[in-house]
């Protein structure tokens, strides 16, 4: 791998992570929120979460780079606040994928508060724990495998991301350049060698991750049963 | 001077169900609360647990816990509550969902806090374990258990034993007829079975379509012929009844209000409470008392009343101070011809003692 590589594999995991982290303290209130609201506004806000689903990740970069933009309502607070403009940087990466992965994490989490059910945290109750003391020590606990495959399937599909980077980020190396980009390069460039390094490597990843989550995450191991 | 007892004036609205009662009950023992399925009973239990919000008022053993807009939520309000199913923490070990409770409730954890309720319950052997190596029997006494460490001022039991078969059943209902005896806390204990209700109850709340169709002492309750309770095959009376004495030929006596009844010999020592029931099945009717039978126990008794249930005839009856049921198919009621009033004797086959 040639150094130009490295620095995209570094920027990649830098930004996984980081949009991992991000995803956990965004996308669990967004879950709690959608598994236990009776509100009308459940339907619209999990369409909205699940939209990166479906919509074609060029459309989605269009409308950020607009939103983001210098004209754009965001691009123009961004300004204001003196942090100037988030398209092609590395934090305008970040929130980017922080959107287009969101629904990768808030589902599995939201299918995992739903799975406790009322009992659990009404037992807690009983037992003189208030709202908070129950969402932590309950909740959260029972929910385990549910953060273990949110964050799992958050970073990897962080790591994969092409279209919204390419709106976004652009392909600066070093800033903006993630490893699917690199790929991209080398391709354009006929170098299929270093081509198959990366994309090896990111299906390996893939696999290892899925792998991974399959055989270690107890929610998936059949017969185990809630007492 | 509060007032102890429980007092409960409280209304819920469902479309298609509503709860309406106004019940004052003993703050202290077992008040069973009775009715089938759907006649809002742990809606009952729910609301004073405050996991239901009805309007009214709540009152328990001088606190008020609801009152208008004024709402103590179910955190703060100092009760141990026993789902139908254990409902267990399964992240935490035996002994992790015991502390739970206890250090919110203030209380210290550890061995010398949890001792005499483990013991209580006979769980000593499973402190280490996960809830899922139980069996449903020891998860109940877990969580029955659980609730109790936080020393509540009233426990309250949603059908323990329902989603238990019967022969865990019959292995968890000594523990409850211990708490019984030595619980100084009230206790709410929703069920649908006349007999844990007989074994266990000192007071009963009959609900009917989510209204109280009669509360009161058991033993006033308990033979009504008006009530549900009547229709059901274990239908009978309930008395408290003392050992007067042992017999050299293993018979034991028992003191009821107007008399004895005889039992084979019980290990308990004489003047030791017991708690019988007689089976409104196994007693029968006879104008003249008969001395050439094997029947000991013959107490002379007068009708009351009777009413027709399920084909045959329960009779209400007065033998001394004690009220007795018997059952008999039409056909020899109608041979007796007796009217409320009559005197007659009533033979009793057997008695279960708990």
């Amino acid at each position: 791998m040639s150094d130009a590589d490295l620095v995209a594999l570094w920027l990649t995991m830098r930004l996984a992570g980081l949009t991992t982290l991000l995803l956990l303290l965004v996308g669990t209130p967004v879950a709690w929120w959608l598994a236990r609201t009776r509100s009308r506004l459940k339907g619209p806000v999990g369409a909205v979460v699940a939209l990166p689903l479906v919509l074609p990740p060029a459309v989605l970069g269009f409308y950020l780079l607009v939103l983001m933009g210098p004209d754009g309502p965001v691009g123009r607070a961004t300004q204001a606040l003196g942090l100037g403009l988030l398209p092609f940087t590395f934090a305008g990466l970040v929130v980017a994928s922080v959107i287009y992965s969101l629904p990768f994490v808030v589902q599995p989490l939201q299918n995992a508060f739903e799975a406790i059910g009322e009992r659990p945290l009404e037992a807690a109750a009983t037992l003189r724990a208030g709202p908070w003391d129950r969402f932590f020590t309950v909740a959260v606990p029972l929910a385990r495998p549910g953060f273990v495959t949110a964050a799992i399937l958050g970073f990897a599909h962080t790591v994969g991301e092409f279209g919204v980077v390419l709106m976004i980020g652009g392909n600066i190396p070093g800033r903006t350049q993630v490893l699917s980009m690199a790929i991209y390069d080398h391709v354009e460039a006929l170098e299929y060698g270093q081509a198959h390094w990366l994309a090896g490597g990111l299906l390996a990843f893939s696999f290892a991750v899925l792998a991974a989550l399959y055989s270690l995450n107890p929610a998936s191991r059949p017969g185990r049963r809630r007492a | 001077m509060p007032e102890p007892g429980i007092r409960a004036r409280l209304r819920l609205a469902y479309p298609a169900f509503a709860l309406d009662v106004d019940l004052a009950l003993p703050g202290r023992g077992v008040t069973a609360i009775f009715g089938h399925s759907g006649s809002g009973k742990t809606s009952l239990l729910r609301c004073v647990a405050g996991l239901e919000r009805a309007a009214g008022r709540l009152e328990v053993n001088g606190e008020t816990w609801q009152d208008g807009d004024a709402f103590l939520p179910t955190h703060r309000r100092p009760l141990g509550y026993v789902f139908q199913e254990a409902s267990l923490f399964s992240h935490l070990t035996v002994r992790g969902n015991l502390e739970y409770g206890m250090r919110r409730a203030g209380l210290p954890a550890g061995t010398d806090g949890t001792a005499p309720v483990v013991e209580l319950l006979g769980i000593g052997d499973l402190l280490g374990r996960r809830p899922d190596r139980l069996s449903g029997g020891e998860r109940q006494r877990v969580a029955i258990a659980r609730a109790l460490l936080t020393r509540p001022r009233i426990l309250l039991m949603d059908e323990p034993l329902a989603a238990l078969d019967p022969a865990r059943k019959s292995g968890i209902l000594p523990y409850l007829e211990r708490l019984h005896d030595e619980l100084a806390i009230p206790v709410l204990y929703v069920t649908h079975s006349v007999d844990e209700v007989a074994r266990l109850a000192d007071h009963l709340v009959v609900l009917e379509a989510g209204r109280a169709a009669a509360c009161g002492p058991l033993s006033e309750t308990f033979a009504r012929l008006d009530l549900p309770l009547a229709q059901d095959e274990g239908a009978g009376t309930v008395l408290d009844a003392r050992i007067a004495g042992h017999d050299a030929d293993g018979i034991t006596r028992l003191a009821i209000p107007g008399g004895e009844i005889l039992v084979p010999r019980r290990p308990e020592a004489a003047g030791q409470p017991v708690r019988l029931r007689i089976a409104a099945r196994d007693v029968s009717l006879a104008l003249a008392r008969h001395e050439d039978t094997s029947i000991l126990n013959v107490l002379p008794a007068t009708v009351i009343g009777f009413a027709d249930v399920a084909g045959q005839v329960l009779v209400s009856l007065d033998a001394g101070g004690t009220r007795l049921l018997a059952r008999v198919t039409q056909r020899s009621w109608d041979r007796l011809a007796v009217r409320p009033g009559t005197a007659l004797f009533a033979q009793i086959k057997s008695v279960a003692l708990f």
